[in-house]
């Protein structure tokens, strides 16, 4: 993987940067020990020392950076939390990094409009707690949630387990405050249900850091359902069970999640949680409904009654909270699991049409075995978002490469069937390659003249999403496998 | 004014780049049914896409339906209820308004205004359904963005972008849109003689419940009367499997006891059809707002406006839509309502002239005006899809 062929002249000049950059701030990092820590996110494959990082606190305080670093030529490289799986928040060797850590307070809970303001360092899920009192909650719920900042699902669009019924970071916000480049500050969209004008607010989720740095984001929060309830579905083949899958979409049914995992991944998260999975089925359903008790009681036994007619072997509703959680303590402990079984595992994050999941998995393990590497399935069923975990040995040389390229491989055939490269991920730097097998390169020229419109001299977050010309710096790569990946801490699902 | 009609993606392609090369404008129609929405266009030329029509691909279980822009939403809508499916966003049937049949209108028409609605304040509006498309840029250029799978982020999500751009950055050559399973059963239940106030607060204690409303709606008795009640009527709107609903109903009454007893009515496609498309509103040709704020304001807004300006008003999505017709005026009461509105809601609201005779939208700025620094940056996003301007000038913003 290449960046940007880094300016030497800019990295030759650090120190008057730096000055420069403290004639604005008062929070410059430039110690490399200190620096070290912004380093990589959650893509670890991928490492890089900016120039300095800058810790700001107001929104005045970054439209002075910005302002700075616009009339100075410097890349900025916007940052939440750092956990970002494709490389979102990869340093540039000759750009700052810009975190928005200290923007951590919740501004205004207005339960009246069903909203919540809060600075974009708040992590996704402290927004979900500072209203459950209330009973609200925040909906999307990425994996990451306990760590991962709202500024940074703002950037990737992020999603979660639950946006079958309940949509992606982008169908729960309302609005941002958002500093340009150039210093400006615009408000897109605010407590109403839409904004005037363009909807800016939809291209700016998604981003990536591309087109501002958000400092203060509105959500919409939902009332809590009174109740939920899974059920666990075991199947004797994949084919039954994508088959019940399209049965309970097919009845009128849209469950608050669905996901399936392979044999493999049902092996691996048993051994390593005891959820009580069969072991003896190739593909495990968990099927969450949630709503008032009589509805969730009735959609419970519907999905039941669909997995029977579907040849499910095992049928098991949970009668409990206690129960419903096990379900779940096996899907949610799938990557580690996968990390026990490997001694390293790369992430993959494709959506294709549901109707081809049977012959897309078969031609997934087709894919790794060419390359003499497996790869155990988890995947958010209900919309096609598939999270093939690409098992390999970084130890052995040739491996980490064999991985990445059946992860592009395996990226290639979702598009071929009718899909996309990242249903939630993101692009990043990981996927930036890619693009061109999705998009023809006028569909990548009107999306980076839009970039043009808010950045004209391309200083946010180069490097990221689209590919370009000039790449020749070659990055450096840290070797990070055996439980030592970042964010080890986090459950990802 | 001279038309020209393309019937494919290439033809629109052709004609786009022919007006871009020669320096001249397109006002693109479909069905025409929402022409009068917006700005007056000041083009050169008609182009005409009511042919490019027609289905493409719809699988009910993928929750996905892909169609050419000038296919009809009754078409659609009839062809996804034969799947038990529905388009959730509720596309309000806005026709009427400025004079059209009730029901005309086409895929790419809605998604070119963009407005949700009354199932806005549960489901989202068009933009939360539009997947991906494939559209010719003001450079004559063919060009596709977003997928046409339910989850996705891969670039920039241009269709929220496209949506309600009113044709000024790209002309939709295919569309493809979410659909989703229609609830299997529903009830409206109505309270009677609710001052708005009472109102608001009704259907916010409702909307903050567990009990999961498709819409909330209030008419005060000065609408009502309109349809021919002479109460005020606060509707909620239930749905569902028959069970739910039944629970839920019951819960809702007792939750909102303090408020009366409701009536309940299992008509709701006529209930949230007249709602939707502001039918009380349609009669006549006086001066129609659209006014988008926090509900928590909307009753200190209507306080607001001139009580010697007759108006009246009809509030959706819990109070977070209000609908205001006004009599004639020479500025359409842009002002006042614009002026009631930032009193009221501040930067939070705005405010869209929907109907008004044309020399009104062409010198009253239809649109809320933005502030000067995402003025800016819009037209400059309008520039680099429509450098030369060819796409319907003028329909947003006057020409510079």
């Amino acid at each position: 993987m290449k960046m940007p062929c880094p300016d030497d002249a800019v990295i030759a000049d650090r120190v008057a940067l730096v000055r420069g950059l403290r004639s604005v701030s008062d929070a410059v990092i430039d110690d490399p020990a200190e620096l070290a820590a912004y380093a990589s996110d959650g893509l670890t494959a991928y490492s890089q020392l900016p120039l300095a990082v800058v810790l700001p606190r107001t929104t005045a305080d970054v439209a002075a950076i910005l302002t700075y670093c616009h009339a100075a030529g410097i890349k900025v490289v916007p940052r939440g939390s750092g956990t970002s799986l494709s490389g979102g928040a990869l340093p540039l060797a000759d750009g700052i990094v810009l975190g928005l850590g200290r923007f951590n307070r919740i501004l205004d809970i207005d339960l009246a409009n069903r909203c919540a303001v809060v600075q974009p360092g708040v992590t996704n899920l402290a927004i979900s707690h500072a209203v459950a009192g209330d009973g609200f909650y925040y909906a999307p719920d990425p994996s990451s949630q306990i760590a991962c900042s709202i500024g940074g699902n703002v950037a990737e669009n992020a999603g979660g387990v639950h946006c079958l019924k309940y949509g992606m970071t982008s169908n729960n916000l309302l609005g941002v405050e958002l500093v340009l480049i150039t210093g400006e500050i615009v408000r897109l969209g605010g407590k109403a249900l839409d904004g005037a004008g363009y909807d800016l607010l939809g291209i700016v989720c998604g981003s990536e850091g591309l087109l501002g740095v958000v400092t203060e984001v509105t959500v919409r929060i939902l009332p809590k359902p009174e109740c939920q309830r899974a059920l666990l579905l075991g199947f004797p083949t994949m084919v039954a069970a994508a088959e019940c899958v399209a049965a309970i979409i097919g009845d009128g049914i849209i469950p608050a999640a669905i996901e399936i995992m392979d044999r493999p991944a049902i092996h691996a998260a048993e051994a390593f949680v005891h959820a009580g999975y069969p072991l003896d089925v190739e593909a495990l359903m968990i099927v969450e409904v949630d709503g008032t008790p009589a509805e969730v009681d009735h959609l419970i036994a519907v999905v039941d009654a669909l997995a029977l007619v579907n040849g499910a072997t095992t049928i098991q509703a949970s009668t409990s909270d206690i129960e419903r959680t096990l379900f779940w303590a096996g899907r949610k402990a799938a990557f580690p699991a996968v990390g026990r079984i490997a001694s390293d595992y790369y992430c993959v994050d494709g959506t294709i049409p549901r109707r081809t999941l049977p012959a897309v998995l078969t031609e997934i393990t087709a894919i790794a075995a060419a390359r003499g590497l497996s790869v155990a399935n988890v995947f958010h069923a209900g919309d096609g978002n598939l999270h093939p975990l690409i098992l390999y040995d970084g130890d052995v040389p040739g491996q980490l490469e064999a991985a990445e390229a059946v992860g592009a491989a395996i990226l290639e055939e979702c598009v071929r069937v009718g899909g996309v490269l990242t249903g939630e991920h993101g692009v990043g730097v990981e996927k930036r390659d890619l693009m061109l097998r999705q998009f023809t390169a006028v569909d990548l020229a009107q999306q980076t003249a839009i970039k043009c419109a808010f950045d004209a001299q391309n200083l946010l977050n180069p490097g990221k999403v689209f590919p370009e010309l000039c790449r020749c710096a070659e990055m450096g790569r840290v070797h990070v496998h055996r439980g030592a990946t970042r964010f080890p801490e986090l459950p990802r699902f | 004014m001279t038309t020209i009609r393309a019937d494919t993606a290439a033809a629109v392609a052709d004609a786009v780049r022919e007006a871009y090369d020669a320096g001249r404008t397109l006002e693109v129609v479909g069905s025409g049914s929402r022409r009068g929405y917006g700005r007056p266009v000041d083009a050169d030329t008609v182009l005409d896409v009511s042919g490019l029509s027609g289905i493409v691909d719809y699988d009910p279980a993928e929750l996905v339906l892909t169609a050419r822009p000038g296919t009809s939403i009754a078409e659609i809508t009839a062809l996804v209820a034969g799947s038990g499916q529905h388009l959730a966003f509720d596309p309000p049937d806005l026709a009427p308004l400025w004079g059209g049949a009730p029901g005309a209108g086409t895929l790419g028409g809605l998604l070119a205004l963009g407005l949700g609605g009354s199932r806005r304040v549960s489901a989202g509006a068009p933009r939360d359904h539009f997947l991906g498309f494939a559209a010719v840029n003001g450079r004559g250029e063919n060009f596709s963005a977003g997928g046409k799978v339910i989850k996705n982020v891969t670039g920039y999500d241009l269709p929220k972008l496209l949506a309600g751009s009113l044709g000024t950055l790209a002309v939709l050559t295919e569309v493809t849109i979410k659909v989703l399973p229609a609830p299997r059963a529903g009830t409206t239940l109505t309270w009677f003689g609710l001052d708005d106030r009472a109102a608001i607060a009704a259907m916010t204690r409702a909307l903050n419940s567990p009990m999961v409303l498709q819409a909330a709606a209030h008419a005060p008795a000065a609408i009502s009367r309109c349809a021919g009640e002479v109460r005020a009527a606060t509707r909620l709107h239930l749905a569902g499997v028959p069970v739910a609903v039944a629970a839920n109903a019951a819960n809702l009454t007792d939750l909102l006891a303090d408020f009366g007893q409701p009536e309940a009515n299992d008509d709701n496609n006529a209930i949230w059809h007249d709602i939707g498309s502001v039918e009380p509103f349609t009669k006549g040709g006086e001066i129609v707002s659209r006014v988008v704020l926090p509900p928590s304001t909307a009753a200190a807004f209507t306080a607001a406006l001139d009580p010697a300006s007759d108006a009246r008003w009809l509030y959706d999505w819990g109070g977070g839509l209000v609908w205001v017709i006004l009599p004639d005026a020479e500025d359409g009461h842009a002002a006042m309502v614009r002026a009631a509105l930032a009193m009221t809601a501040g930067a939070d609201g705005h405010a869209t002239l929907v109907r008004a005779p044309d020399a009104v939208r062409r010198a009253v700025a239809p649109f809320q005006p933005l502030a000067p620094a995402l003025a800016a940056l819009s037209d400059r996003v309008r520039q680099r899809f429509d450098p030369g301007g060819v796409l319907n000038p003028g329909r947003i913003w006057a020409r510079h």
